[in-house]
């Protein structure tokens, strides 16, 4: 018998009674103001929010932080902006991109619960570029926000992608005294753009 | 191995033993402040722990569909029966890729197969990207803890480390400048490397994904270079649906550091393009575990560590003083189920509070687990003889009325006037780091009948 019919076999022999599988549906905590709770979140957890009226606006906002400002080196992932020096050479290994200062990224969905925006492969060619990049900017449309994660993965599809991310701020650790350091392999930092006008407020 | 011997040198140094119970303290604090903000945290307790006890009672089913839906989305899957088994998969698909340089992210598993150790022996160099889990490496030690493997280490003496290997300034001790240290070092370590290794935290039926969570964005960077990926998962991480997930999530980081979720949830569900995905299903001793009715809740462990953040003796005694990979009570109630003799005493390294079965977000029993050893330890016969006797003296009193009386008011005269010596000798194992507290004059008996006297008047 080869090792995993061997462990089926084993746990066969166990005698959990049988349970039935809950359903999680339709429940988990409501907001609201969703996207006004995302944005303290994001805060909470080390990013920044930052609203933009329209798709117009972007590049102004962009050109409003800092790092992104000052970058020798920005990826830009979301169509229609543009940067002077857009210096987007298409990559082939991965570990080229060692160099990047700023990615600019669409996210997919946000989740006020959390301050997390959900991101996938689906849009880039390397998956390292989410953490890679010294600072990280993701556009989002504001429409695009669940109040908690069950809604979440309601909303999203595995089908066809390989790579998805939750992420929740800068890369941070406490490893060190249980200090929090922001900026430990990950990007330092976060700015999220959330374009457009904000959901209407749900009935309750 | 014992418990009680490792505190003592552990609580010797009594700053120390402070500061550590203090900073521990500190992330049950923070876990509070993000369970309060939930209103159906107890229904969210509730559901993660039923999908869990679901899950064990049909295991086989799913393991077997994970796997089936795993293949298709193109990862390549392994059993292996043992550690010796894992570690044996593992050196093969790196040796046959011809990785001479692998990075690896938080996973408790591999610590408890020994993973590099065998790794280094066969002359492949493993690197812990986890900042905690790379600073025990440098120190050639084991994690103290499950979240936080590095939190009995000061930040001195992570500066006097990293002075000693990567040559910095002893005086750059502050955790900012340290970590900035780690990461231009760990940058170098990414992009060298040529496979990565991952835990998973939880992998999914239905889809054949699977999930890692960080903060640091290690097992991104580690995955996201080289083309080889090897992921190492124990039987029990499978769970039914992708929409579990946003159950154990919740519960995961809230209870762990009290985070709303992690820094970074990574959903793997097949190989980048041009690269290799394997994943190794482990049993090693999990599906006997799963055979004792007593004890088969501990696998519903999701590793948050809020049972050994709470527990009073994991915070004042270390994680080191456990001598098993995984500490505080869950590790008591796991370690003596791998080998009975070697950890007889951790189910002892508890008060019995119940703090930790209040914590725990799937609801393991933990400190009726903890009891539930005891009697079976006890029944083996493998207690040291100081324990067995005391306890039978206790029995005898306990159960003989005159007897007990009569020990009652000797304990009471004697305890008072006895020189210290006496009374913490050798065998007082309880008295060994404390000290009684003040004796009262009189027995409860009899102050309650002077109470009542008193008030019939
Ligand atoms: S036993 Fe419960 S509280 Fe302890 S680490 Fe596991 S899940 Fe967390």
């Amino acid at each position: 018998m080869n090792s995993k019919n061997k462990i089926l076999a084993s746990i066969r022999k166990q005698p959990v009674r049988e349970i039935s599988l809950p359903d999680s549906n339709g429940f988990g905590i409501r907001y609201e103001d969703p996207l006004g709770q995302f944005e303290n979140m994001l805060e909470r957890v080390g990013g920044v929010a930052l609203r933009v009226a329209d798709q117009a606006q972007i590049a102004e906002t962009l050109e409003s932080i800092e790092v992104y400002r000052s970058a020798k080196w920005v990826l830009n992932g979301v169509p229609g902006v543009q940067r002077d020096n857009p210096d987007e050479v298409p990559v082939g290994d991965p570990r080229a991109l060692e160099q990047l200062d700023v990615a600019v990224l669409p996210g997919e969905l946000m989740v006020a619960e959390n301050g997390a925006i959900w991101v996938s492969t689906e849009n880039v060619k390397h998956r390292v570029v989410y953490v890679i990049a010294e600072h990280l900017i993701l556009v989002v449309d504001a429409q695009q926000i669940v109040h908690n994660l069950h809604e979440a993965y309601d909303r999203l599809s595995f089908e066809q992608v390989q790579y998805g991310l939750f992420i929740s701020g800068p890369s941070k650790t406490a490893d060190i005294a249980a200090t929090l350091v922001k900026g430990a392999q990950g990007a330092r930092s976060l700015h999220v753009l959330l374009v457009g006008p904000p959901p209407p407020t749900p009935e309750r | 191995m014992n418990h009680p011997s490792q505190a003592a040198r552990y609580v010797a140094d009594q700053e120390r033993a402070h500061w550590h119970d203090n900073v521990i303290w500190f992330m049950r604090e923070k876990r509070d402040q993000a369970v309060n903000v939930i209103p159906e945290w107890e229904e969210l307790r509730e559901l993660g722990a039923r999908i869990k006890g679901h899950t064990l009672s049909r295991l086989d089913d799913y393991l077997e569909r994970f796997e089936s839906q795993a293949k298709q989305l193109g990862v390549q899957i392994h059993w292996a029966l043992d550690a010796e088994e894992h570690n044996q998969i593992v050196a093969g698909i790196l040796q046959a890729a011809g990785a001479r340089k692998v990075v690896k992210s938080k996973s408790m598993l591999t610590e408890e197969c020994h993973l590099n150790q065998f790794l280094q022996e066969r002359n492949i160099q493993v690197t812990d990207t986890d900042l905690g889990e790379r600073i025990v490496q440098l120190r050639q030690e084991a994690p103290s803890h499950i979240i936080t493997p590095a939190i009995h280490i000061k930040h001195e003496e992570v500066a006097e480390l990293f002075h000693e290997h990567f040559g910095t300034d002893l005086s750059a001790s502050d955790p900012d400048q340290l970590v900035a240290v780690a990461r231009d070092a760990l940058r170098r370590t990414f992009i060298e490397a040529d496979a990565a290794i991952t835990g998973v935290n939880f992998a999914v039926a239905e889809t054949g994904g699977f999930v890692v969570c960080t903060n640091e964005g290690n097992v991104d960077m580690g995955t996201g270079l080289p083309r080889l990926h090897i992921a190492c998962m124990g039987i029990e991480k499978v769970i039914p649906r992708i929409k579990d997930l946003g159950v154990f999530l919740r519960l995961l980081a809230r209870s762990s550091t009290g985070q709303p979720i992690t820094v970074y949830t990574s959903h793997f569900h097949g190989p980048a393009a041009g690269g290799e995905l394997h994943l190794v299903i482990v049993d090693n001793g999990r599906s006997q575990l799963l055979q004792k009715r007593k004890f088969n809740k501990a696998l519903n462990c999701i590793r948050c560590g809020a049972c050994m953040n709470t527990c009073p003796v994991y915070r004042r005694s270390g994680g080191h003083s456990y001598g098993y990979t995984i500490p505080g009570p869950i590790g008591s109630v796991l370690g003596p189920s791998r080998k009975l003799k070697q950890f007889y005493s951790l189910p002892y390294a508890s008060s019995l509070c119940g703090s930790c079965t209040a914590v725990c977000p799937v609801k393991i029993d933990l400190h009726h687990q903890l009891l539930e050893w005891r009697k079976e330890i006890a029944g083996a016969g493998i207690l040291p003889w100081t324990k067995r006797f005391t306890m039978k003296v206790a029995s005898l009193v306990l159960r003989n009325t005159w007897l007990y009386r009569t020990s009652g008011w000797i304990a009471r005269v004697m305890l008072r006037r006895l020189p210290r010596a006496v009374v913490y000798h050798r065998l007082n194992l309880w008295g060994r780091q404390r000290d009684f507290p003040r004796i009262p004059d009189t027995s409860f008996r009899q102050w309650y009948a002077q109470r009542n006297h008193e008030q019939q008047k």
